[in-house]
């Protein structure tokens, strides 16, 4: 596993402390989860997705990352409507392991506060919470 | 004793090596206030031919001796079960492995269950199938609750009365203690389950239907199918006696989401009810839903194909409290058994056993009528159906019993308390044309 | 004597049985026809199932080269631990197919079916003895499925008295089927950490306990094999804030004449026949996971119970406070004629000698390995004993790298990665039956892949090297699921 400094964490996103990532464009949220928690998970096989339209609060699970042997859930950093899936995942989990944060995106949401996504982490606050 | 190994020069010498004086001191670490001051209150050892003698003594006690005539089914069938089949599952590398966890060494429960999974899927047409259940009344209450949990805003589920009546308590038992509750669907005076009374049903997470019903009747399975559609909910159905789909058109072609079935009739014996075969089968979208082991075909390191566990994600062991199911151990050694029976008997043995069935049942049911039995239900069956006894039967079954060892149909009463003097009547492979002949002289 | 039992042999490779398959072929005695044949209507028919079209000898050969793939109790040490894989007697399958119980249809009818009844019964009145409780039911299909019927015991216990609570407490060294049982009684799991002797200490109880939570679910002894000597201590704790103790049997091959978990403060308790009382895992079951309780639980046992009215023997189904049906008939029946048969041929002296021969083959694998394999908690253990790969992973050879060279020594491994609480486990339980000999090649076995860790580890991580297949690809099996032929 990869030591905190080898980990890409990208300085134009923010982060979740369930180690999410969110970037916003034209008013839309794309979200995913970064680096630390694909490598944390190893070959992940299955990413169980929500369906355009849900709605969910900060914080909901909205789907879960899974590797042969363990289940991780995939939580929203804010409160929105689901507008895309990635749908590439069905087919091609390992998106997710190969590029998490271009093909390997997860959901995209159009958000209802965007105060939350001011609000999370960014690279530094979130490398110092790793670092307890 | 014969299965304990250590002599008492091992159990010196080990007890050197663990520092104890003697064996009781291995529990030291257990204080005296925990431990039992009262044996043990189980009978003398017995030798192993004492042991067969009193076997014997008690198996007898049942009546099922070996000239036994079972007209019975409602759930467990008398079928003939090839020699070869307890032979070849009495092998030990089958009986005495465990679940296969270390697949390197598992390949043969492996792919002998891949096989199981796939001639399942055959026999039902779907794309899906477990590696086992417990029994069909549990495959189907873990049905149910797959309806329920998908379906969030609803807390029913709407459940054939003419679904086994066992397996109709499970759910029960299964489905309360979540909050979620069964509306019975009625049946209509052909014997069958009355479709229109789901028009009412506004607030269901799915529809469970058994066919052949619990009557023996065919059920028209398609129609629920579209009234499932309609309401945008699961059609679960269900099945007591599997050899009927070597006859009967599969749930999955009739449109099933979800099968509940019971395997007993594919090469087990009856064991007074178990253990038998849960049946657990789905569409591809319902894949990941399903509880209980699935065998996946892979490569090994050499590029040689090979068997595992896999969706393993799903299951307990992985998910703990937020597995939808607690399902470790299934009934793995069945399913390998029924495997071998559907491999045994092929796409031309199902047929022909599937078909002699149902003709020996029609025999069955005319010859009752001509002795006095009053048809009931006038629908297309497979191998039970449902007859009024005249006056007096009881006696004389209970004779039949008692003197030669012929049982002769389920009372239907204690499930069904309106259908009294009713009994569920089947005949299988197993009876022949002067069986048959014999039951009707005896009851006339 | 010195030589490991692993070798290779001729393996026969084997097709899937619809390759097969040659029309026209069929495998079974087909009875002839002696009544008219009756077309059903054919709306409701359709072409027979495509199933393979074999010759007998073809079905032979198929399941025989199948079983020599596999291992087995019978093949060689299986020291797999918490789950109890001792020999599983002949003499057993023996009775259990027995004209007279296998041909018994379970609607016979009380009147006919005495005997089902009777050792039944019987069975119930000794697994209350061994565990000391008052009331048995035999019903559950496996260990699984008696948690869930415990479980649902408690939850109308609670339901009963008028107010159901929310929560369960559940140690960290728990078998997941714990906190999934829980779960489908609605119960959201508290997870508590054993202490530092892995064990759980009465604070940390204490400190979760609360009149919401309906109770605590103990294994004991725990899966790191260790007796949970405050129990009773815990009992107390929860019994005084109105909760109830579940019981998990798993291990109560460890304990059989020396504990009753019924006298120690517990109220359920599950047992695993296909564990403790010898009868066949059979690859994956079918077991049977009879259920003990104490009086207080006794009106929530589910149905149909067993009573004995002077010599006879019937079912009752009308119990007011029942959890209800949970099997279709009665549990696994044959499964218990195997457990019954097996408590006849030990006597109360074999059972009580089992299990101290039990913890005596853990404790002396266990000093024996102790440095070869590291060992967190060094403490006498019970029947079986937890290592870990820290030792090994300085070569970077992990407990999964060990388990694989054990098969080319002809043992099974042990079980791997649980309990969760200890990184890289490697729990071993011998159980009774193994001898001397066959541990001490066991441990022969294991310090020689030691050796090799330091010495060769590339060995190691592509071992197996003997088996039929080598490691297999499980992460493709899982990305594109291929469940059928």
């Amino acid at each position: 596993m990869k030591e905190i400094n080898d980990l890409n964490l990208p300085e134009d996103l923010k982060y979740t402390k369930d180690h999410e990532w969110a970037k916003l464009s034209d008013g839309v949220i794309t979200i995913g989860i970064n680096d630390y928690a694909q490598d944390q998970l190893g070959e992940i096989v299955f990413v169980e997705l929500p369906e355009t339209g849900d709605t969910f609060e900060k914080d909901d699970e909205f789907g879960s990352v899974e590797s042969v042997k363990a289940v991780s859930e995939i939580y929203m950093p804010v409160a929105g409507e689901i507008t895309e899936i990635n749908e590439g995942l069905e087919d091609a989990p390992e998106l997710v392991n190969e590029s998490c944060y271009d093909d390997g995106w997860i959901i995209k949401v159009k958000p209802d506060d965007m105060s939350q996504f001011e609000a999370l982490l960014d690279k530094g606050a979130y490398i110092d919470m790793l670092k307890g | 004793m014969r299965y304990l190994p250590h002599t008492k020069e091992d159990i010196e010498s080990m007890l050197k090596v663990t520092g104890h004086s003697n064996l009781d001191d291995l529990f030291n670490c257990i204080s005296d206030d925990l431990k039992t001051d009262k044996s043990i209150d189980i009978p003398e050892i017995l030798s192993e031919w004492e042991l067969n003698a009193h076997m014997e003594e008690i198996a007898s006690l049942n009546i099922a001796c070996k000239d036994y005539k079972c007209f019975m089914g409602a759930g467990s069938y008398d079928h003939y079960i090839p020699a070869i089949i307890p032979y070849l599952i009495s092998r030990s590398e089958f009986m005495t492995a465990y679940t296969p966890y270390q697949p390197e060494v598992s390949q043969g429960t492996l792919q002998g269950i891949y096989e199981f999974q796939t001639m399942i899927t055959e026999l039902l047409g779907m794309d899906v199938a477990t590696a086992s259940h417990y029994d069909c009344g549990t495959a189907l209450s873990e049905a149910a609750l797959i309806a329920l949990r998908k379906h969030k805003k609803s807390s029913q589920i709407a459940v054939s009365s003419l679904v086994h009546p066992n397996h109709r308590q499970i759910m029960q038992t299964y489905l309360k203690p979540a909050g979620y509750e069964i509306v019975e669907i009625p049946y209509t005076k052909d014997g069958l389950t009355d479709i229109d009374a789901l028009k009412g049903m506004d607030n269901i997470a799915g529809i469970c239907v058994q066919s052949p019903n619990f009557f023996g009747n065919i059920e028209d399975l398609k129609a629920f199918k579209t009234v499932s559609d309609d309401k945008k909910i699961l059609f679960i159905t269900s099945f007591t006696e599997a050899l009927a789909y070597g006859l009967l058109k599969n749930p999955g072609s009739l449109g099933a989401d979800i099968v509940a079935g019971e395997g007993q009739s594919l090469g087990i014996a009856k064991s007074f009810g178990g253990p038998g075969l849960g049946l657990l089968a789905g569409t591809k979208k319902q894949m990941r839903n399903l509880p209980g082991r699935l065998i996946g075909k892979t490569l090994d390191t050499n590029g040689d194909e090979g068997y595992v566990l896999t969706l393993a994600t799903r299951e307990q062991h992985i998910r703990r409290e937020k597995a939808s199911s607690n399902i470790c151990s299934n009934n793995g050694l069945n399913a390998m058994t029924a495997a071998m029976y559907l491999a045994t008997a092929g796409k031309i043995g199902i047929r022909e056993i599937a078909q002699q069935n149902h003709d020996k049942a029609v025999c069955l049911k005319t010859t009752l009528e001509k002795a006095g039995f009053e048809s009931v239900f006038d629908k297309p069956f497979f191998n039970e159906f449902v007859l009024k006894a005249p006056a007096g039967f009881e006696q004389k079954r209970a004779a039949l019993i008692n003197e030669k060892c012929i049982f002769a149909g389920v009372k239907l009463e204690p499930f069904y308390p309106e259908f009294k003097q009713h009994y569920l009547f089947c005949a299988t492979e197993t009876i022949s044309k002067a069986d048959i002949d014999q039951l009707a002289k005896e009851v006339q | 004597m010195n030589r490991h039992p692993g070798t290779s042999g001729l393996i026969f490779n084997e097709p899937n049985l619809w390759e097969k398959s040659r029309r026209g072929r069929c495998a079974i005695s087909l009875p002839k026809a002696d009544v008219d044949r009756v077309e059903l209507d054919q709306n409701l028919t359709e072409e027979a199932p495509e199933l393979p079209q074999l010759s007998e000898l073809d079905v032979v050969r198929h399941y025989t080269r199948l079983s020599q793939w596999n291992f087995g109790v019978d093949s060689g040490m299986y020291p797999l631990g918490s789950c109890t894989m001792k020999y599983n007697p002949k003499t057993n399958e023996v009775q259990a197919a027995r004209q007279g119980f296998a041909a018994a249809h379970p609607l016979a009818g009380d009147e006919y079916s005495q005997g089902a009844l009777k050792l039944m019964y019987n069975l119930e009145q000794y697994l209350g003895s061994i565990t000391g409780f008052d009331a048995v039911t035999l019903q559950p299909a496996a260990g699984a499925h008696g948690e869930l019927a415990g479980m649902l015991m408690i939850h109308a216990f609670h339901a009963k008295k008028g107010k159901q609570r929310s929560k369960i407490i559940i140690p960290d060294t728990a078998h997941g089927t714990n906190p999934a049982s829980a779960s489908l009684c609605g119960y959201e799991s508290i997870n508590i950490k054993s202490g530092k002797n892995g064990i759980l200490e009465p604070e940390d109880v204490a400190a979760v306990m609360d009149e919401d939570t309906a109770g605590i679910m103990v294994t004991n002894p725990n899966t790191l094999g260790l007796f949970e000597s405050n129990i009773k201590e815990i009992a107390d704790i929860v019994h005084s804030k109105g909760g109830l103790v579940y019981g998990d049997g798993a291990n109560m091959n460890a304990i059989m004449g020396i504990v009753k978990p019924g006298e120690i403060g517990i109220d359920v308790l599950h047992l695993n026949l296909h564990k403790t009382f010898s009868t066949p895992h059979g690859g994956g079951g079918p077991g049977s996971g009879p259920v003990a309780v104490g009086k207080i639980l006794e009106p929530f046992l589910p149905v149909p119970r067993i009573v004995k009215e002077l010599d006879s023997y019937r079912f009752v189904v009308n119990r007011p406070d029942t959890i209800g049906r949970i099997h279709t008939f009665y549990g696994h029946f044959s499964i218990m004629v195997r457990a019954y048969s097996y408590i006849l041929s030990m006597g109360a002296k074999g059972l009580t000698d089992a299990s101290k021969l039990a913890v005596l083959n853990a404790n002396y694998i266990k000093e024996s390995l102790k440095g070869t394999l590291n060992l967190p908690y060094d403490m006498p253990c019970m029947h079986e004993c937890v290592f870990n790969d820290a030792i090994q992973k300085e070569n970077h050879i992990t407990t999964m790298d060990m388990a694989k060279r054990l098969l080319d020594y002809g043992f099974h491994p042990p079980t791997v990665y649980f309990p969760l609480v200890i990184e890289g486990s490697f729990m071993v339980e011998p159980t009774e039956t193994e001898s001397k000999e066959d541990i001490d090649q066991f441990i022969d076995a294991v310090k020689a892949i030691a050796k090799e860790a330091k010495q060769d580890p590339e060995t190691l991580k592509n071992a197996p090297f003997l088996t039929k297949v080598t490691r297999l690809d499980e992460v493709a099996a899982a990305r594109k699921p291929c469940l059928r032929g």
